[in-house]
């Protein structure tokens, strides 16, 4: 399976991520599982003349590929032009570029967050930049190529959204293609692919104890859960960063910082400070979207009213001061 | 005359566009544009002042945590904080894990593949670093890639995930190490060092940066296995020691409390560094014209039909001179005397900016392993920020490619202003209002370029390790 990969609109983590990739090193993994870069602007040896040769060959359809994997948002500003990326050595916008790409690609694969929504790119106040993602303006289909665009192999833009993607997100995604086809069952209401989608951050968080209490956080490095205070969002976003876990064992949650929600449409202008969680008298609007409200807030009370003192003390400070105790068989 | 575009300029971390003028086989002037407009600076005006922490480290993807620091260092300064120590040896530890990593990466990944190209076939050097450097085949990539991979496990333990943390904050770090993590952690540093001192160095790291002359080096890799020597083989016959000086003037912010801020140039001594003395100038980028400008008081204005403008970056300039950023401004700054050395022979090189590359993997490490031992357990790891409602701070650090800058303004409690100069910024920045090209147009007057010439254009461009998604945040 022929891979061809372009940068545009972003800041380039999302391939940085994916070097994280483990166990395997990334590039023995992908060779085995059948994958191969045509052209990626951060690995390959083409430079120059030959990386264009390669990327118009494509486009016009002489060399054949089957997914094209674009990184960044499509920037098509000042004035529709897409001057704001002209893709060096060639003169003509990114965007036309993708276009041309996107008619002989097989599958199209937005590369996080600003490809697929727009991301941050398309956050400066009043898009100025004219970015949008692939096939969506934010939460709205649409974006650069359309919202009626089918690749060649009958799917819409996959949207390995995050910001930046997990590099299991990416590589589990090429080789699942690779070794039995995507379907559009395969994906979520936004084109993201549920093998890390159909999950919330919130499974498997190491703070289910002080979630399941209510006991928060309330300043940076507690221990607590930073649901009601320090604006998480883990129980609302959808991704499986606790479960498969960053950078050998870490995640957002477990680096002590609230989830922001960084694989959903809209994440990068949330209405509120990123590290605050908004209230409407007293209570976190943004509970969890599939519980009823009245029910959070009572069952929320009675939690509160009977967290162990092991868990209300732990939750606001940086280390345990209380451990679990430890019962003697048969006392 | 003939004018050469090249690009897209690959393997390096975002869009290049580099225009050389060539006669007689040679550059005569060079113009290094790029081509791509983020409006980071815009984004975060009228945000909440925290939010800076959020937002900044998608302006790269490589030097996210290095963003994350500035940030954090413009508000301890707006909010008169300092991290706790312990907060503070987490950030330094966060920040070198992606310092050092950066370094692997551009060595292993951008920068060794170009001796792999067929026009050096004729070379002896040629067949085994070929087999070891091609892009994506090379067989040294696999170990890189697992010894990065692994290395960063450091950051999933201190700041949760690279790149985008948010745990780095004015007072210190959200992450408290725990006692089972402060041994999990010297073993991650362990595995690292296995690995630069068995593969890329092929010594003790504590040896190779005793190294205090370019002859002491010369007898040190004469023979000596490892791939940094493989490079100096073969950058020696190509005679790269001699190759892409640019202007010689070096700064650095100075970073960890371990390598000194300053200015230095051939034989003038340290010169303390004023950040008042910085301004931009956008006479040649696509922004509104204006004199050049304070950063605390600069403005990114797009004029994207601007006659006279060529790329997307401005041109930052220290007392209106042409600086030089990076790992190599860094240790010359610092006094390491092999990289001193190296510059008083022949001048700021290809040779040399790598080495010094090559010099920070093997003195930070030690001093990392030192840190983790430093953290006092049970001890606070971040102070509260309390943020008063009108403020100034200015943020400076080091990212692996040179000195990043942050300049905020807080009033009413939002950010009325935001500017950042980035280290690709310095270094790949366009002509100025007085006609002085950039470090890098500098650095490529002189070289071969057109049909035939040998690739040291590439050379000498990816020696300074250029970010250029930073480059027009």
């Amino acid at each position: 399976m022929r891979v061809l990969w372009l940068q545009s609109g972003g800041c380039g983590g999302c391939t940085q991520s994916l070097l994280c990739a483990e166990p395997r090193p990334l590039f023995d993994e992908l060779r085995d599982a059948g994958i191969e870069f045509v052209w990626h602007p951060a690995l390959s040896q083409e430079s120059g003349d030959e990386a264009l040769q390669v990327l118009t060959d494509c486009a016009d359809g002489k060399v054949a590929f089957d997914v094209l994997c674009v990184e960044g948002a499509m920037l098509r500003g000042p004035n529709g032009s897409g001057k704001f990326h002209l893709m060096a050595g060639s003169g003509r916008p990114l965007t036309e570029w993708v276009e041309r790409l996107a008619a002989h690609a097989k599958w199209v694969f937005a590369i996080g967050s600003c490809t697929a929504y727009g991301g941050f790119s398309a956050s400066t106040p009043g898009n100025p930049l004219e970015a949008c993602g692939l096939q969506y303006d934010t939460d709205e289909m649409g974006g650069l190529l359309g919202k009626a665009f089918v690749s060649g192999g009958g799917l819409p833009v996959v949207n390995i959204a995050g910001c930046p993607t997990h590099p299991g997100w990416v590589v589990d995604t090429l080789e699942k293609l690779a070794l039995e086809g995507l379907q559009a069952s395969d994906l979520d209401e936004y084109g993201r692919p549920l093998l890390y989608a159909d999950q919330l951050v919130h499974h498997g968080c190491p703070r289910n104890e002080y979630y399941e209490f209510k006991a928060s956080a309330i300043k940076h490095s507690d221990l607590g859960c930073l649901m009601e205070n320090l604006g998480c969002k883990g129980t609302q976003a959808h991704a499986d960063c606790n479960v498969r876990t960053w950078n050998g064992s870490g995640s957002c949650l477990r680096g002590g910082f609230a989830c922001i929600a960084c694989t959903e449409p809209g994440f990068e202008a949330p209405g509120h400070p990123f590290q605050e969680t908004p209230k409407v008298a007293g209570i976190p609007i943004g509970l969890p979207t599939d519980m009823p409200k009245a029910w959070f807030v009572a069952l929320a009370a009675l939690s509160k009213s009977a967290t162990p003192k092991r868990v209300r003390d732990n939750a606001v400070v940086d280390h345990p001061v209380i451990r679990p105790s430890v019962k003697k068989a048969g006392k | 005359m003939k004018r050469i575009l090249i690009g897209p300029f690959n393997r390096v971390e975002g869009d290049l566009e580099v225009s050389l003028d060539v006669e007689g086989g040679q550059v005569v002037e060079a113009r290094v544009n790029s081509p791509l407009f983020r409006g980071f600076e815009q984004i975060l005006v009228g945000r909440a002042p925290e939010d800076a922490l959020a937002v900044v480290p998608r302006i790269c993807g490589i030097c996210s945590v290095a963003q994350s620091a500035a940030a954090a260092g413009a508000l301890a300064a707006a909010a008169g904080l300092e991290p706790v120590p312990n907060g503070r040896l987490a950030q330094h530890l966060s920040q070198a894990t992606e310092n050092l990593a950066d370094h692997l990466t551009h060595f292993y990944l951008f920068f060794m593949p170009d001796f792999a190209r067929a026009s050096y076939v004729d070379r002896n050097w040629y067949p085994s670093v070929a087999g070891r450097f091609t892009a994506l085949k090379g067989s040294a990539n696999p170990a890189a890639l697992v010894a990065r991979a692994n290395f960063f496990k450091l950051i999933g333990f201190l700041a949760g995930r690279w790149p985008h943390t948010l745990a780095i904050q004015p007072g210190g770090s959200t992450k408290a190490m725990t006692a089972a993590e402060r041994i999990r952690i010297l073993a991650v540093l362990r595995d690292f060092r296995a690995f630069l001192e068995s593969t890329l160095i092929g010594d003790r790291l504590e040896n190779f940066v005793a190294l205090d002359s370019e002859e002491a080096l010369r007898a040190w890799s004469t023979g000596r296995a490892g791939d940094f020597s493989s490079f100096l083989a073969a950058a020696y016959d190509l005679r790269l020691e001699k190759t892409g000086r640019a202007s010689d003037h070096f700064m650095s912010y100075g970073a960890y409390d371990l390598f000194a801020a300053g200015l230095w140039q051939p034989n003038v001594t340290v010169n303390g560094l004023n950040e008042a003395k910085i301004t931009e100038d956008s006479r040649h980028a696509w922004m509104r014209d204006s004199s050049p400008l304070p950063p605390a008081i600069g403005q990114t204005i797009v004029d994207a039909e601007k006659s006279g403008a060529y790329t997307w970056c401005k041109a930052p300039r220290y007392a209106g001179q042409v600086i030089e950023t990076g790992a190599l401004a860094r240790q010359v700054v610092a006094g390491h005397p092999l990289l001193r050395d190296m510059v008083l022979r022949h001048g700021a090189s290809v040779t040399a900016r790598v080495t010094a590359r090559i010099i920070e993997l093997a003195s930070v490490l030690p001093a990392m392993e030192r840190w983790v031992r430093e953290i006092v357990l049970g001890e606070a790891f971040c102070l509260p920020t309390i943020l008063p409602e009108e403020a100034q701070g200015v943020g400076l650090v080091e990212a692996a490619r040179g000195s990043l800058g942050h300049w905020l303004s807080i009033k009413r409690g939002r950010i009325e202003r935001y500017q950042i100069i980035a280290p690709t910024t310095w270094n790949f920045s366009p002509r100025d209002s007085e006609g002085q090209p950039g470090p890098l147009e500098q650095a490529l007057v002189g070289l071969p370029a057109g049909e035939g010439a040998l690739p040291t254009v590439q050379h000498v461009v990816r020696s300074f390790d250029p970010c250029m998604v930073c480059t027009v945040h």
